[in-house]
């Protein structure tokens, strides 16, 4: 049927249709991933923090600030990107129309999607490194190994904005992302081992929690920012980048359903 | 007509075309042709196929059945080929709202892979053409119904397209924006475009159309020149005669002339009106009803040729 490629480098130029927007509401857009961080790392760190006191992690003891600091990175890069493909990316599709534009034009579907994927991961990104510019402030990641929570966001950012897409591909309505967002966002937001260690869960809860991707993501936002790298991140790592290939092809394949007709 | 030769000539080639949704069929073995250089028009009522087969010719959705060609290429296998050869209004006003006005021509070029200043420039040039150029800094939502209009179709030249595409152009717009619509599409085929497009209009296809077809129910009913349809299906005069008085239509039966009796209203067409016109406003418009001469339009070969039973 196709026998041209469905994509090309052109996916850029959706990417920058979205940047030029994002550049021009900065001042807006920068506020939440300096604030959010501040707010929790003083409500649960603080807060919270003189309750707990230490916690035992990689076999040593820890301040609960430490602890939870690189798990809200991993909760900010799911969120940023989840959300700008579910929601954003639905606005632009439904009601603005914007991808029917785009499709008379030389774009194909796949390239478009494409394009507004690693535009969210581009979203966990910029989120990840304001971020981390705030804790860093505390002290709570140790560099260099810090940087790659970086490259950690960009993998991140496409696994959970290609399952948003995903989302977006089969919704009939805006409303009715509330049903994944309680049903996997929240809950992984709760038990991903972000608050407290999965191993004061049942032993049940801790084998779901282990299939969570938001747990896998937590993990290695922890040892990067704590400067724990060793080879037990591997199955993490590769949990992942399994995610999203898997989702980001069938991101592609389910909007091509969606907006092809 | 001859294989192979007219084809270069011809900016669309659809023969036995088809569109089908599931089990709803929206057209249906549609062959046409439209020359280089020529405006041609697809009128038909809601839901004749007009949208459907206008997509098709912009490779926005696949065609399920037939051939389609567009500046020679097939329209499936070569979509990208096409789309960066042509320029396409869509029915929907789908400009970018997050943008002003000037960028939404520039990052729109963008998507052609036309260079930044290239696309800058192109873009200043395309709004000072469509007399836009003191809104460019606007916010591309805050213009009213016309400007949006113009700058839909701004945005369609952006890539210098060899054949545009619009589907219902102005639909929707004030007398006023209507027109200025008109004159710019008449200056780009003075200029050599070729120009595809829809309308329920029928000022707009006479004044614009070179050639046109007029579908229903996703079947072709007729195609020609709209001058010639106007003699060809209903005549040159039309008498309309509001309250008629009794007798009219068994008079005008007699006498084996066409018409169509509407009750409250009844139609006249006739090759030549005069004398008739004279007898009927003499002998059946004593009442309070006018009764009037007109010369016929594409309106009346519409309305006969898709009935006048209201749609969807």
């Amino acid at each position: 049927m196709r026998p041209y490629s469905p994509i090309s480098r052109r996916f850029f130029r959706v990417w920058q249709r979205n940047w030029i927007v994002y550049r021009q509401s900065w001042k807006i857009s920068f506020i939440p991933p300096l604030m959010e961080p501040l707010l929790y790392l003083l409500a649960f760190g603080v807060g919270l923090g003189g309750l707990v006191g230490n916690i035992r992690y990689g076999g040593a003891e820890i301040p609960y600030v430490r602890f939870i600091a690189p798990a809200l990175i991993a909760i900010t890069v799911m969120n940023s990107a989840f959300f700008e493909n579910t929601y954003a990316s639905f606005v632009r599709m439904y009601y603005q129309k914007t991808f029917d534009a785009m499709m008379a034009t030389p774009l194909t579907v796949e390239e478009i999607i494409l394009g507004e994927i690693i535009w969210g991961a581009t979203k966990a990104i910029i989120a990840t490194a304001l971020m981390m510019v705030v804790i860093s402030f505390f002290g709570l990641i140790r560099y260099p190994e810090g940087l790659l929570l970086l490259p950690l966001a960009f993998l991140g950012g496409i696994a959970f904005g290609s399952a948003g897409m995903i989302c977006t591909a089969i919704v009939p309505n805006i409303e009715l992302f509330n049903l994944p967002v309680f049903l996997f966002i929240t809950p992984m937001f709760l038990f991903g081992g972000t608050f407290f260690p999965v191993g004061n869960l049942p032993d049940w809860a801790q084998t779901t929690a282990a299939c969570l991707p938001l747990t896998r993501l937590v993990d290695l936002s922890r040892a990067f920012a704590n400067g724990r790298i060793d080879t037990g991140l591997l199955p993490d790592l590769a949990y992942l980048i399994a995610m999203a290939a898997a989702t980001l092809p069938l991101a592609l394949f389910k909007m091509r359903k969606r907006l092809i007709k | 007509m001859q294989e192979g030769k007219t084809a270069v000539n011809n900016v669309i080639e659809a023969e036995h075309l088809r569109k089908a949704f599931g089990d709803i069929i929206a057209v249906d073995d549609l062959s046409f042709s439209v020359a280089a250089g020529e405006c041609f028009g697809i009128l038909g009522p809601n839901g004749a196929g007009k949208t459907s087969t206008i997509r098709m010719a912009y490779a926005f959705s696949p065609p399920s059945g037939g051939t389609l060609r567009v500046l020679g290429l097939d329209i499936t296998r070569e979509a990208r080929a096409v789309k960066s050869r042509i320029g396409v209004c869509q029915q929907e006003n789908n400009i970018d709202p997050d943008l002003s006005v000037l960028q939404n021509l520039e990052v729109f070029a963008r998507y052609f892979d036309i260079p930044a200043a290239e696309a800058t420039r192109r873009s200043r040039e395309l709004l000072r053409f469509m007399a836009l150029d003191h809104r460019e800094n606007a916010r591309a939502v805050d213009l009213s119904g016309g400007l949006i209009r113009r700058l839909v179709m701004a945005r369609a030249l952006l890539n210098r397209p060899e054949l545009l595409i619009l589907d219902e152009p102005t639909t929707g717009l004030d007398p006023q924006s209507r027109h200025q619509v008109w004159e710019r599409l008449e200056q780009l085929r003075a200029e050599g475009l070729s120009i595809l497009l829809t309308t329920h209009n029928m000022d707009e296809a006479s004044r614009l159309c070179d050639r046109l077809i007029i579908m229903d129910r996703g079947h072709l009913l007729v195609e020609g020149k709209p001058a010639d349809l106007v003699r060809r299906h209903v005549g040159r005069d039309v008498i309309e005669v509001t309250e008629p008085a009794e007798g009219l239509a068994a008079y005008l039966t007699e006498r084996g002339v066409i018409f169509e009796n509407l009750g409250l209203r009844l139609i006249v067409t006739v090759e030549d009106g005069r004398d008739l016109y004279r007898e009927i406003s003499e002998r059946f418009c004593n009442g309070s009803g006018g009764c009037i001469m007109r010369t016929a339009t594409l309106e009346d070969v519409f309305l006969r040729l898709t009935g006048r039973d209201l749609r969807e």
